[in-house]
C-alpha cells in the first residue's frame, strides 16, 4: 500500500509552534478556482516556465523581486538554498530535476509542443500572500504576455 | 506558486503546476496539478534520472490539454524508492530538539524585530 503524502501544513504548524511562534501560518485557501482551457493545440502553443529557484544565491543577497533569464542562453545553475525543500533527502545538483527547460525543448523538437518563450521567470516565494497576489503574480503575468506565452508550467521546489 | 498559477489562469493563460506538496496546493485550489510523491525539491523527477524526468514533464504537458476543469490533480506513478524515512523526518519535532528549536525561534523573532526597525520587514 502507498504511504500517505506528507502532511506539510500540519508538519509546518507543529515545527513553528515548537519554535514558540504563537500565530500559525494561514495558508491560502479559495473556494473558487479559475480555469482557462488551452486556446490552441499544444503543438502550436508557446510555454513559459516559472520556477521558485533564483538566478543568484539569495542567502547572500536577499532581494525578492521577479527575475527572468534567457531560455536560449540559460544559466548553468539556479539557486534555492534559501527555500524550504527537503535538504536531507535530496539536492539541487541536477537542474533537470527542478527546471524542465531541456526536457521541454525535447518536446518542442518532437513536435509535441510549439515552443518555449524567450524568457523563464523566477518567482520569489513570499511569506506575504498579499505581496504575491498584488505585486509578483501581476509582474509575472505581464512578462508572460510580453513573451507571447500561451500557457505556463510552474515548478516550485 | 499556487497564487501565481491562479493569477495567470484568471487572466486566460492555462497553467500546470508540477510538484510534491499535495496538501498545500490542493488547500489553495489550483487549475491543474501534477503530483509526484517525492521529497520537496525535485518537481520534475529524481536527480539524474533522465527517463523519469522526461516522463513527468510530458505528463505535465499532457495535463494542460486533458484537464477539463479546475482542481484537476493527476498523480505520477513514480516512487522515491528505498528508504522512506524522509516522510517522517521533514520538519520533524523530536523531543531532543525542543531546546534547540526554541532557541532558533527566539533568534528568528529577534531578527524580525531588528529588520522591522530597519524598515526591511516583510510580511503582512
Amino acid at each position: 500500500m502507498d504511504a500517505a503524502p506528507v502532511p506539510y501544513m500540519e508538519r509546518t504548524r507543529a515545527y513553528y509552534a515548537a519554535q514558540g511562534f504563537e500565530a500559525a501560518y494561514v495558508w491560502a485557501h479559495f473556494d473558487d478556482v479559475p480555469f482557462a482551457p488551452l486556446p490552441k493545440p499544444l503543438a502550436k502553443s508557446k510555454l513559459a516556465i516559472i520556477t521558485t529557484a533564483s538566478l543568484y544565491d539569495r542567502t547572500f543577497a536577499d532581494v525578492r523581486e521577479v527575475a527572468s533569464g534567457s531560455t536560449s542562453d540559460p544559466p548553468e545553475e539556479l539557486f534555492g538554498n534559501d527555500l524550504e525543500w527537503d535538504k536531507n533527502a535530496t539536492h539541487l545538483d541536477d537542474l533537470n530535476a527542478f527546471f524542465p527547460l531541456r526536457l521541454l525543448e525535447a518536446l518542442v523538437e518532437a513536435g509535441r509542443l510549439g515552443g518555449i518563450t524567450a524568457r523563464f521567470h523566477c518567482a520569489p516565494t513570499e511569506y506575504s500572500q498579499r505581496r504575491t497576489r498584488t505585486v509578483d503574480a501581476p509582474e509575472i503575468l505581464r512578462r508572460c504576455r510580453e513573451d507571447g506565452a500561451d500557457a505556463a508550467v510552474l515548478v516550485p521546489l | 506558486m499556487s497564487l501565481t498559477a491562479r493569477h495567470l489562469e484568471a487572466a486566460g493563460i492555462p497553467t500546470v503546476i508540477l510538484g510534491s506538496a499535495l496538501d498545500v496546493v490542493e488547500h489553495c485550489g489550483v487549475p491543474r496539478f501534477l503530483f509526484t510523491d517525492f521529497p520537496l525539491g525535485n518537481p520534475c523527477g529524481k536527480p539524474f534520472d533522465a527517463s523519469m524526468q522526461e516522463a513527468i514533464t510530458a505528463q505535465g504537458i499532457d495535463l494542460l490539454e486533458s484537464a477539463d476543469g479546475p482542481r484537476t490533480t493527476v498523480r505520477t506513478p513514480f516512487r522515491w524508492g528505498g528508504d522512506e524515512s524522509w516522510r517522517d523526518r521533514y520538519m520533524e519535532v523530536r523531543a531532543e530538539d525542543l531546546a534547540d528549536l526554541a532557541r532558533r525561534g527566539e533568534a528568528r523573532r529577534a531578527r524580525r524585530v531588528r529588520e522591522k526597525a530597519q524598515g526591511k520587514a516583510r510580511g503582512d
